[in-house]
């Protein structure tokens, strides 16, 4: 029943802001982003881990968000796709993503972004198959893969991060 | 300042949006006090209801309605676009699994979910039917009541039409080869990673509409003819979807939510999972038999297609599907005698609709692979037959239809050299080669408004759903040629129907053309605005003065429109209105009621190995190439020619939905239905475009988007074939069915030397 939904406090620090609340112990990270921070930017999908459309970083790590429960994320660091860039401009990601044709509907990249980050960070200079393997949790049904990779490539490249 | 004209690739008009975070689709907009809305269904696919019972879920705290048949105007209001079939909710009887039989609206989605739990229905499930052969049986039951189909010899049978196509007669064809074989396709579903969402809200004495629709204007008629009210009542607001691929072109939950919000008053949203998404959309599969009659020189003589396409249990646009995918099925090629006989076939499954491609992939997957065999049959190199028959310019293909409208060769020989056709291969490698033919749009109507305001900068009003296909960017280069002005000042209006003038519909590959064309008319009829205020300022007759490009140009030199707008405009501003129109009517008389607007011609070509001890296919090149008359953005283009021939390698290599003996989809979701991923692509794809200018859309562009993904099964079959002597005529070529057919593999000396 609605009102006996027992709720836990937590304390997370989203895009760097640290935000104090009271979510129900059997909602998902996503929920608490989507719905109570209305931070819309991540996506909702297949809620199984398996597109990648909810990916999120979690003190640096890529974790998809409808597989991790709010509560699980108590005390964590959480960058989405809204923290990506320095205030008011883009990344060199999100450049990239718009020169290379990366983005078709756009309601993969959120993800793809989030995920090809944490990829540059673990390996500055990856080649074509690590960045394919690296963001083969993320579908793109556009299927922009190809510039996807492209994207990734001129950054690492660039090496301008 | 730079103009993006026409021929160049600017960055996506929307693009930082979608990379920022901040596009809204449906899903992502909020609505003060709005109820979030699950439904109940049952676990089969084909069920007698007998009774339901809501009083337990009408407890929960928090739920505000329980939404069943008996609440909604009786006799329960159907809907359809081409046949009003479809009831807002279950009436007695659920013809497919995930038809909803009641719906819950709660102030929280957990007291939706547990409500929804709580519905008690007390059904009888009955046998589903889930195959062409099962839906043929005479003895079947019929799934559609025989009286919503008076006076239809059919009604008795579960074949909802008929369609009977050609020209000349196959059977006094003279042929010196028959080649005849029997091809199944699957069913596949569209997987657009935004599952379709919808909500409602009173507005007023109306209604307003939230869809992830490519039809906003076909879906306001169907919700106010619904709900018997009038179109001005009735606004439909039509974020960008997150990828439609012809699913979202049609109305499916957007009634039921709107009963919802009218009955509590408060807005109502539905955002459907994943797996629910499978239960509401997906393509036809089809039984295709092909007969191909042949001259010993690979001429054709005639083709003889009959296809049987398994729909859903409502019509939705299927038997459109099944009509216009199967009437250009004998192909890009002069062929004397065509006979064709479509049948769309009605089943206890999710409703077929369009998918990128519409009914051309199941004909085009037999067809090409039928030519494949005869060629081989014939000694004839598999290329040398294509370009033997394919159409050349201004040829006839189906009579009383358009003619060959572009250098089909061309577009071949081009596939050809970058596959390098004819070279010699690694062994165990193949090489395969198909033609993709699709009619364009047979209708059409499309309105724009553009606004040239008084500091020069520009709105475009058109009601083209950008899906990802990029129609913003395409119309605001449109315009910025036209009108001279950067993409920075263009803004391009959609989604809105109160705001947007009427668009029919986003579907066939047609916007560039159609809504390009009423840009470039409104553009134009801004010109013309501009060109008699320069005459009335420099008090001149107007046919002394051009307009073109963004420049007037006078008698004594040339002036960007800015320097002409301002002053003519006046100390009290105000803008220039201009409209544009792009119409083809139907032709009553046509088999389609109407001709191509253009046709999407494509040419695929494959080389492939296979792992004899998996048979798992390995592509390792994988060729497309379109003809696209003029690239107007040539990224865009690329994107949407690679991404469709990726969606193509889903259905070849690995998509297929299983159902049970229940009648439910056993593989719904991300897990059991995989779609292509980054590590599934070919090692290399390339795209090439012919532009000849020679298409009936601005700047001479045709449409284009979905030849791309029409002829990667059999292009990518005949290369298995090549590589391995294993003949398949079932998709998708899984690992398993291709290890099953290298075993059944007809033995030959050359393949015995080959296995050793």
């Amino acid at each position: 029943m609605t009102e006996m939904i027992a709720t836990v406090p937590i304390e997370i620090t989203v895009n760097g802001r640290r935000r104090a609340l009271e979510v129900a112990a059997h909602h998902s990270l996503l929920d608490v982003l989507r719905d109570e921070l209305e931070l819309t930017g991540t996506k909702e999908c297949c809620l199984v881990g398996e597109c990648g459309a909810c990916t999120v970083l979690l003190d640096g790590r890529i974790v998809d968000s409808c597989l991790v429960l709010a509560v699980e994320a108590d005390g964590a660091e959480i960058t989405t796709v809204e923290g990506l860039g320095p205030e008011g401009r883009l990344s060199a990601l999100q450049q990239a993503f718009l020169d290379k044709g990366a983005v078709q509907c756009g309601f993969c990249t959120p993800g793809q972004l989030v995920a090809a980050q944490a990829l540059l960070a673990e390996n500055a200079h990856p080649a074509v198959p690590e960045i394919q393997e690296g963001l083969a949790g993320n579908l793109c049904r556009c299927a922009c893969y190809e510039q996807i990779t492209e994207a990734v490539l001129a950054v690492a490249e660039g090496d301008d991060r | 300042m730079t103009v993006e004209r026409v021929g160049s690739s600017p960055n996506r008009v929307g693009g930082i949006d979608r990379v920022t975070g901040a596009q809204q689709y449906v899903a992502d907009i909020r609505l003060a006090d709005a109820l979030e809305v699950r439904l109940v269904t049952l676990d089969c696919g084909h069920a007698r209801i007998i009774s339901i019972d809501t009083s337990a879920a009408e407890q929960v705290p928090g739920v505000r309605l329980v939404m069943t048949a008996a609440d909604l105007p009786q006799p329960v209001p159907r809907f359809g676009p081409q046949f009003i079939d479809r009831p807002v909710i279950a009436v007695g009887e659920t013809k497919y699994h995930g038809e909803p039989v009641a719906a819950v609206a709660a102030d929280t989605k957990d007291a939706a979910e547990e409500a929804a739990r709580l519905v008690r229905v007390e059904y009888e499930e009955l046998p589903a039917i889930v195959t062409i052969a099962a839906a043929l049986d005479p003895d079947a039951e019929l799934v559609e009541d025989p009286s919503l189909r008076p006076d239809d010899p059919l009604a008795r049978t579960n074949v909802l039409r008929e369609h009977r196509f050609g020209w000349g007669d196959v059977d006094a064809a003279d042929a010196d080869l028959i080649v005849e074989g029997r091809y199944t396709f699957p069913i596949v579903t569209h997987f657009a990673i935004e599952p379709h969402a919808f909500m409602a809200a009173p507005d007023g004495d109306g209604i307003a509409i939230w869809s992830s629709i490519q039809h906003p204007n076909w879906l306001q008629r169907i919700v106010a003819s619904v709900l018997q009210m009038p179109l001005s009542k009735v606004r439909v607001y039509a974020p960008d979807p997150g990828g439609g691929f012809g699913g979202k072109q049609h109305t499916k939950l957007e009634p039921l939510i709107a009963f919802m919000a009218l009955r509590t008053g408060r807005p109502c949203r539905l955002i459907l999972s994943l797996e629910q998404t499978f239960q509401q959309v997906r393509r036809t599969c089809a039984d295709v038999h092909v007969r191909t009659g042949l001259r010993a020189d690979g001429t054709l003589v005639f083709q003889d297609v009959k296809a049987d396409y398994l729909i859903g249990a409502y019509a939705d646009i299927a038997d459109r599907v099944v009509a216009k995918g199967s009437y250009p099925a004998a192909g890009p090629y002069r062929v004397p005698n065509v006979r064709i006989l479509a049948r769309s076939v009605l089943s206890h499954t999710t409703p077929a609709t369009a998918f990128r491609g519409f009914g051309n992939p199941q004909v085009n997957w037999a067809v090409e692979s039928n030519l494949d065999e005869g060629a081989r049959t014939l000694g004839i190199d598999r290329l040398e037959i294509r370009l033997r028959n394919v159409a050349g310019r201004g040829d006839a293909l189906n009579p009383v239809d358009t003619h060959c409208d572009g250098d089909w060769q061309q577009t071949v020989r081009t596939a050809a050299e970058l596959i390098e056709w004819g070279s010699p291969l690694p062994p165990g490698r193949g090489r395969g080669i198909a033609l993709g033919f699709k009619s364009g749009p047979t209708t059409g109507l499309s309105y724009s408004t553009v606004r040239l305001l008084s500091d020069g900068s520009v709105l475009v009003f058109a009601g083209t759903s950008d899906m990802g296909q990029g129609a913003r960017t395409i119309f605001a280069q449109i315009a910025a040629t036209e009108l001279g002005v950067p993409l920075e000042r263009i803004t391009v209006i959609s989604g809105d129907t109160a705001v947007v003038p009427y668009d029919q519909q986003t579907s066939a590959s047609r916007s560039t053309v159609l809504m390009g064309n009423a840009i470039l008319r409104a553009c134009r009829d801004v010109q013309d605005q501009v060109r008699a205020m320069a005459a009335r300022l420099h008090g001149i007759d107007e046919s002394a003065i051009t307009v073109e490009q963004g420049t007037v140009r006078l008698p004594d030199g040339e002036v960007p429109i800015i320097d002409i707008l301002k002053p003519g405009l006046g100390r009290m501003g105000g803008e220039l209105i201009g409209n544009g129109m792009s119409r083809k009517d139907a032709e009553p008389s046509h088999p389609l009621q109407g001709t191509a607007a253009f046709f999407e011609f494509n040419c695929t070509a494959i080389e492939a190995a296979v792992d004899e001890a998996t048979g798992d296919i390995t592509i390792f090149r994988h060729v497309t190439v379109s003809d696209v008359g003029k690239a107007l953005n040539p990224l865009q283009v690329a994107m949407q020619d690679e991404g469709a021939a990726i969606q193509g390698l889903g259905h070849t290599l690995m998509e297929h939905y299983i159902y049970d003996d229940h009648g439910r989809i056993r593989n719904a979701g991300a897990i059991d239905y995989r779609i292509p991923t980054s590590m599934d692509l070919p090692f290399e794809l390339r795209s090439a475009i012919v532009e000849n200018e020679d298409g009936p859309g601005p700047y001479g562009a045709k449409g284009m988007s979905e030849g791309a993904l029409l002829c990667v099964a059999p292009a990518v079959a005949a290369a298995v074939r090549e590589a391995t002597g294993a003949v398949i005529h079932e998709l998708p070529l899984t690992p398993e069915r291709v290890w099953a057919a290298l075993q059944e593999r007809p033995v030959t000396g050359q393949d015995e030397e080959a296995r050793q």
